[in-house]
């Protein structure tokens, strides 16, 4: 049985209220208020799609253990780098490994689902028995854009393989043509679209039902056949017309959360189905669809050991636990939309030096310390001698990887004079459970959070962006838990 | 047996420029101060002194490396001159390499000189520079000085289980006594009377710091020429002779930042260094033995969990201590007499000479009444640079006789 092992969905923290753009910009576009109800799940200003993939995929790996898998393939639309792939970065940051296939899905919100259709085909071949499929985007609209409005920030992870596998793999159907209702060139930062009438009528309309109906027919299933049909289309309007038209009953189609994060571009078919698993039973057979520049239509059946698919962080937190962006300015300033000016302090020298980097991405990367075989001391940074005072041995240490460890608090503060683009700078020591201390930056937190003592977990972050190489640099921060988000 | 510097070197003269925002002044121009008061103070000429250091820290954006600046901007003529940096303890570098030069018997005059020109920098505060090194740039936080020196108080509050109120009371009035000396200091940068509602009420920097538990960032320059105590007594037969009696440093292991021992509520290097301090000049009890402490208050928590780490106030009593008058100007061990860093300044290079500066005028009975210490016993200055887990301390004491 080839299938879905486990799955994930990951918002952001931060929601910015539709009214609150409209408030804004609505002067600008007044047909904006048509799509101003609900809210859109923000990055925060030091998430891009490859750290909110790491997200979704620290979830989904939960109670698995990452060096077992055998690939990795990322899907993004908003990828941080046209060169340096970065499913690699993705690899690294959950410690998989370096003995592992990794590939970039691009440039169609369809990838998502092109990499999990990899990923099936991937274990179907015999290649490999664990592949993880990753998508997450942030794509982004001109203020006072419709793309503004829906669309929204989030990942997905979904994990493939050939045993316990909680929803089987039944096949496929795609189509893929040149349909430009959406493009992004090679050198622009916002999404253009063609005359919304016509992406509604020829674009969702049309091809929703055909991926559907397509897929129904080639597997000989009729529509009540199936408990979940999944599918992102981002008009109200024309989601009433395509399940009118399919004879769709309202529980049979998967919400698309368009009220709650907006459309995460890649991510979002993979986000859904991860929100149609939660509440699947043994038996649901479930229908999603990737739409862009054509369709990817999968066909699933839930088998029983979903019942025992439990104890983890569920979409439905993720949509609970989250903290409105109120200030709409803050928003423009994180996505560069808007100059600031952040101090002459902002203007640090952040060249990154690659052959360093390189020699250090153990600890860097994938968050790795070491502990010494003669002590038991565990200890980040990775020590070649024992830190241990009473110890001191040389070069007897193994690796340990801390990223899902968790720690406690040691000391903290909430710093005003450091150059950030979200001030106030909180950063504070980290204990590291079992051993090992980091000062290290908080963040998806306010002061008010800190305690000394309180436990933290680590999360994949921007570190820096040096604007001058068109380089960003990740590092892990610290969240106060106790928070699910 | 190493046998340690207590009583072999003497301090001939000192020098101290004005410290502050010095526009109008190069590095150059500081050190040129300093230097003809120092040189005066110690009755020689230029030509007496046989090899130099100097103390700086932050070089690009002043002197530059090596010891080429010092010896051009007094043209020196072709001696030994060593440029040393160690944080904000650069400064006691250079003294204690002095120090080690004339003890050693290799010269017997020996200039050590710090400097600093920050305000040259274009914003506030000290600049971010990759001072641990490329490797901890990419895994630190974007840090400050405030802010890792802040921290001291949050792990202070949770060791002690001391209320974070009562806390700030302390570093307020901390900030308030530096103030009330700083203001009498014709040399000091900040020379403003401050009441403690103004520290306590002013706008945050780093939680729970504001902005008047933050020292000075200045301009300025400061030296001492030293020698053997029997030159010493043949060049001032009728004079007090300031000597060394202890010259100690201590630098972080890496155990505060990586292993899981210390809490952060004060600073292994301080102790470490104070305990070899006191063994060096023959100190029992600090408490009662020594008179006065120049402390390197770069932030009020800092003097205020210093006063601990010297074995001066118990463990948590640091905040009674200094709530009860006992570190004032007044009281029993005089904190800062010339307002510290907090109110004289701290051009970082400069600083530790700037306290020895004190210290020695104090003990020579130089500063007008209501500046002198009423009973200096022996005086002790405190250098404490980088940051609460990783940092260099450096401790010198002197003392007449």
């Amino acid at each position: 049985m080839i299938g879905i092992c486990s799955y994930a969905g990951y918002l952001p923290r931060y929601r910015l209220n539709r009214m609150n753009i409209f408030s804004a910009m609505g002067w600008l576009n007044p047909a904006m208020l048509m799509n101003a109800a609900g809210e859109k799940a923000v990055a925060n200003y030091d998430e891009d799609s490859i750290t909110m993939a790491v997200s979704a995929g620290q979830r989904c790996l939960t109670g698995f253990n990452p060096s077992e898998l055998e690939a990795l393939y990322f899907a993004t639309t908003t990828a941080p780098f046209k060169e340096r792939q970065n499913a690699n970065l993705v690899a690294g940051a959950l410690a998989i490994g370096e003995e592992i296939r990794t590939a970039d899905f691009c440039s169609s919100i369809k990838s998502g689902t092109s990499a999990l259709l990899s990923a099936l085909e991937f274990v179907g071949s015999g290649s490999g028995t664990k592949v993880l499929a990753c998508a997450a985007d942030n794509r982004m609209g001109r203020v006072g854009s419709v793309q503004e409005m829906v669309f929204g920030d989030g990942g997905a992870a979904i994990l493939v393989g050939n045993e316990n596998v909680i929803a089987n793999y039944l096949g496929s159907y795609s189509k893929s043509c040149d349909f430009v209702d959406h493009l992004r060139g090679a050198n622009s930062k916002y999404d253009r679209q063609w005359e919304e009438r016509w992406i509604r009528d020829e674009g969702y309309d049309k091809l929703i039902p055909t991926a559907v109906e397509g897929i129904c027919k080639k597997f000989k299933l009729q529509l009540p056949d199936i408990a979940k049909i999944i599918y992102p289309c981002y008009y109200g309007g024309a989601r009433k017309n395509i399940n009118r038209k399919l004879g769709l009953d309202f529980n049979q189609v998967q919400d698309d959360l368009m009220m709650d994060s907006g459309d995460t571009g890649s991510a979002h078919p993979l986000l859904m189905l991860a929100k149609a698993l939660e509440s699947a039973s043994p038996g649901d057979k479930l229908l999603l669809v990737g739409y862009g520049s054509g369709f990817d239509a999968l066909l699933f059946e839930v088998t029983d050991a979903i019942a025992d698919f439990t104890d983890r962080v569920r979409v439905s937190d993720s949509v609970r636990n989250q903290m409105e962006l109120e200030n709409f300015y803050k928003y423009l300033t994180w996505r560069e939309m808007l100059p600031v000016e952040v101090g002459m302090r902002g203007e640090e020298e952040r060249l990154t030096r690659w052959s360093l980097v390189w020699r250090s991405r153990k600890a860097i990367l994938s968050l790795m310390g070491t502990k010494c075989l003669e002590c038991g001391t565990q200890q980040y940074p990775p020590q070649r001698v024992c830190v241990n005072p009473d110890c001191g041995t040389i070069d007897r240490m193994e690796d340990v990887t801390l990223s899902e460890k968790g720690g406690k608090i040691v000391s903290f503060t909430s710093d005003m004079l450091a150059a950030t683009i979200n001030p106030p700078a909180i950063y504070g020591n980290i204990d590291f459970e079992g051993g090992g201390r980091l000062m290290m930056d908080f963040t998806d937190c306010v002061l008010e959070d800190l305690q000394v003592g309180n436990n933290v977990r680590f999360v994949f972050r921007i570190k820096y962006i040096d604007p001058k190489r068109d380089t960003t640099f990740y590092f892990w921060k610290a969240v106060p838990s106790g928070e699910v988000n | 047996m190493a046998s340690g510097i207590r009583d072999k070197v003497v301090v001939l003269g000192m020098g101290c420029s004005v410290f502050g925002e010095r526009w109008q002044d190069d590095s150059s121009d500081l050190l040129i101060e300093a230097f003809t008061e120092c040189i005066e103070d110690a009755g020689l000429e230029k030509k007496d002194i046989e090899a130099a250091w100097i103390g700086n820290h932050i070089d690009e954006i002043s002197i530059g490396k090596g010891g080429c600046y010092l010896a051009n901007a007094l043209h020196l003529p072709f001696i030994p001159v060593t440029r040393v940096e160690n944080f904000c303890a650069s400064g006691t570098e250079a003294f204690r390499g002095a120090c080690y030069a004339v003890a050693s018997g290799a010269y017997d005059i020996v200039l050590a000189a710090g400097v600093e020109k920050l305000k040259d920098l274009g914003y506030g505060g000290l600049p971010d520079s990759p001072i641990f090194g490329q490797f901890a740039r990419l895994i630190s936080p974007n840090v400050t000085a405030p802010g890792m020196f802040a921290q001291l108080a949050t792990a202070y509050e949770k060791h002690h289980k001391i209320p974070m109120d009562k806390i700030k009371k302390a570093i307020t009035h901390i900030s308030w006594k530096s103030h009330q000396n700083g203001m009498k200091n014709p040399k000091a940068h900040l020379r403003k009377e401050i009441s403690e509602s103004q520290i306590c009420d002013s706008p945050f920097i780093a939680y729970p710091l504001g902005l008047f538990d933050c020292c000075g960032v200045s301009d300025g320059s400061s030296m001492a020429i030293v020698t053997t105590p029997e030159i010493a007594a043949k060049l001032k037969p009728n004079q007090d002779l300031v000597k060394v009696k202890a010259l100690q440093i201590s630098v972080s292991s890496g155990e505060e930042m990586s292993f899981n021992r210390w809490d952060g509520s004060g600073l292994i290097t301080t102790r470490h260094a104070a305990e070899k301090a006191y063994e060096e000049a023959g100190i029992n009890n600090p408490r009662e033995e020594i008179g006065m402490i120049e402390v390197h208050d770069c932030f009020s928590i800092t003097e205020m969990v210093t006063m601990e780490d010297l074995m001066i106030s118990p463990p948590g009593q640091a905040p009674d201590d200094i709530l009860n008058g006992f570190y004032d100007l007044d009281g029993q061990v005089a904190c800062q007499p010339d307002g510290g860093l907090k109110c004289f300044g701290h051009p970082i290079g400069a600083s530790g000479l700037r306290m020895l500066y004190e210290i020695y005028n104090q003990l020579l009975r130089r500063w007008p009444e209501d500046r002198l210490v009423k009973d200096p016993k022996m005086g002790l200055t405190h250098n404490l640079g980088g940051v609460p887990s990783q940092n260099v301390c450096s401790i010198s004491i002197l003392g007449l006789e």
